[in-house]
């Protein structure tokens, strides 16, 4: 369904003295349909930059995004706002993505409108998605300051329904919510992926919320995938030393090193400087994807080791 | 009155009595802390755990007195043998920060953007520990190392939007520190930090309060589990458990409680139906039977109380009674 081939985003900043800023360098990754590819970082790993790419919500530097067959990058503007119905996107604050001087009800309505459905049936479907994401008749008429960040969500989700997407990008859906109703909006996000057989790609920090949602991960570290597979192998077997620092629930020692912002040098393994395997062929030399599993890859010089030995601390 | 104050056990620095908080607002009055009764002992680590809108955070500013001046408060804080709400407010202000220290959440925004990050740490020293300004400057250098910010002597002489969000809570820390309070209260101390670098923070936290006695607030069940001796539990505004951190990790008696730590992404992920009561509309009898899946007639009528269940636990269920 979807296929990203070396997917590049530079971001400049400065008139002379140009600086860059490689948050996205590199990065493939297919998502077959009806699959979930949870997409796991810390802040400022790119993955937020990889989903907005991957819908050209911004412009991607370089590489080729392939949706249904069609390649996203080669699109013009007209071309590519048809597509875009079949692509919608779930961020992060949901009190922010609702127009608050529209109640609940004309924002679900407005995608209906925009595909000329008859006025008279746009109530009646708009009532009916309500329900359907668990809120009720009386938030028909609300706006969105009058309800809860969790309620706001199941509106966001009500609205992407009335699209019907092939394909949706989850941003930290549940990143403002309170754990209670975190767990609330994933398992209502989960039925209706299935119901409607939609295809996600899935952005989070929380590794547990991603082992229940996603079929497949990707772990990004500094505008990398470090290491990608199916969450059971990932979960289990976790090959990366960054992907085991972020599993484990130990700390990692406390080191002196600076770390540098940006993509520093080019040369080299980007978690070097933070990992205890670190060896002379870190510093030149950057570590290709290898295959140790089903589908399961991983960008380290260090895997080919014996398992005993790459145990992290 | 909870007191579970047993022989051979410190003494307590914090004991609340009967502690209510309400403050009018246009939409209603909002019963933010309702006859809360709890007490922390010295050098005890109690975590106060909860969700957003339950009070917790209320509770906080209600030891420092930093309510505003609209809010009304019933009940009593006694800190130290001081009856905090009897105290005028020029002893209140002598004791804020000097004997009770706060790290408040969100450091980007507790933090000066105009000043240093050094000149916020000494202004601390020069306020509580009465050091001239320049004497000062050494300790604050002392202190941003003891917090672990590489490169003290330089990075306390820039400004905050140069720190990082682990960096910044860090200096906070310092802060909270700087005036060698007897207490600290810590609010979200890890919010929006990454894993790795909450890992850090929570253990930086636990080695500079040993031996010192800390509120943390939180609604990170890793972080109360790591910190704390004692967890409490808030609910609408009141409190629903209390118990050793080892007892409550292993089980938890109310229901709002167990939903709580199954509503965990490592828990299990499964939710809790319905929604947090407002604090102006809350239900009748005990606030969380409309969510409460072993609710009975009574639990719809009657508001339940806190009830000893031994061991140190109390717990705000008529399942015990």
């Amino acid at each position: 369904m979807l296929e990203v081939k070396n997917l590049k985003k530079r971001f400049s900043s400065g008139i002379f003295f140009k600086s860059y800023l490689d948050a996205v360098d590199d990065v493939s990754f297919s998502i077959a349909k009806g699959e979930t590819l949870g997409l796991v970082g810390e802040s400022g790993s790119g993955k937020s930059t990889v989903g907005q790419c991957v819908i050209r919500l911004i412009e991607p530097t370089g590489g080729t995004i392939m949706f249904n067959g069609i390649d996203l990058r080669s699109l013009n503007g007209r071309a590519l706002n048809r597509v875009r119905p079949s692509m919608q996107m779930i961020f992060q604050d949901p009190d922010s993505s609702l127009d608050p001087r529209m109640t609940i009800g004309q924002s679900i309505a407005e995608p209906f409108r925009l595909k000329k459905v008859a006025r008279n049936e746009v109530k009646g479907e708009v009532l009916r998605l309500i329900e359907k994401v668990g809120l009720s008749p009386e938030h028909y008429n609300r706006y969105p300051h009058q309800m809860s960040g969790g309620q706001n969500q199941r509106a966001v989700l009500a609205r992407v329904l009335a699209i019907n997407p092939l394909f949706i990008v989850a941003d930290e859906p549940t990143a403002s919510l309170d754990v209670s109703v975190q767990a609330q909006i994933l398992h209502l996000l989960m039925d209706l992926k299935r119901e409607y057989g939609m295809t996600m790609l899935f952005i989070s920090h929380d590794l547990a919320v991603i082992r229940h949602m996603c079929d497949r991960v990707a772990v990004m570290y500094r505008g990398k995938i470090v290491e990608q597979g199916p969450v059971s192998a990932v979960f289990e077997s976790p090959a990366h030393p960054y992907t085991r620092l972020l599993l484990s629930r130990t700390e990692e020692a406390e080191q002196s090193v600076k770390q540098e912002n940006g993509s520093g040098d080019a040369k080299g393994c980007r978690f070097r400087g933070r990992c205890s395997l670190a060896r002379a062929v870190c510093e030149t030399t950057e570590p290709a994807f290898r295959e140790i599993g089903a589908g399961h890859t991983v960008a380290c010089h260090m895997t080919v080791l014996p398992k005993a030995e790459i145990t992290h601390e | 009155m909870i007191t579970d104050e047993r022989p051979g056990e410190n003494r307590p620095l914090v004991e609340v009595y009967s502690l209510k908080v309400v403050f009018p607002t246009d939409d209603g009055i909002v019963r933010a802390i309702d006859t809360m009764d709890l007490s922390i002992r010295e050098g005890e680590k109690l975590g106060l755990i909860g969700e957003s809108g339950c009070g917790k955070t209320v509770f906080g500013h209600a030891i420092m007195r930093l309510l505003e001046d609209t809010t009304k408060v019933t009940g009593n804080i006694v800190f130290r043998g001081k009856a905090l709400y009897s105290l005028d407010r020029e002893s209140m202000r002598r004791l804020r920060g000097k004997e009770i220290g706060m790290i408040l959440q969100n450091p980007g925004a507790s933090l000066n953007p105009v000043l240093t990050v050094g000149s916020q740490v000494s202004e601390v020293l020069v306020l509580h520990k009465g050091l001239k300004k320049r004497t000062a400057w050494d300790r604050v250098v002392g202190l941003l190392g003891r917090v672990r910010i590489p490169e003290p002597e330089r990075r306390a002489g820039e400004y905050p939007h140069q720190f990082s969000g682990g960096m910044k809570e860090r200096a906070v820390i310092a802060m909270g520190i700087a005036s060698e309070p007897v207490m600290i209260i810590a609010d979200e101390p890890t919010k929006g930090l990454d894993v790795t670098v909450k890992r850090k923070i929570v253990r930086l936290l636990k080695e500079v309060t040993v031996e010192k006695t800390m509120l943390i607030i939180t609604h990170d069940l890793d972080v109360a589990e790591e910190v704390c001796d004692r967890i409490a539990v808030m609910y609408a505004g009141e409190l629903v458990e209390i118990a050793p951190r080892g007892a409550m990790f292993e089980r938890q008696l109310h229901p709002y409680v167990q939903g709580f730590f199954q509503s965990l992404p490592d828990r299990g992920l499964k939710p809790i139906p319905g929604m947090s009561p407002s604090l102006i509309h809350l239900p009748e009898g005990c606030r969380f039977h409309p969510r409460c899946n072993r609710a009975t007639g009574r639990c719809r009528t009657e508001h339940p109380e806190m009830i000893d269940t031994g061991d140190g636990r109390c717990v705000r269920c008529f399942l015990y009674a």
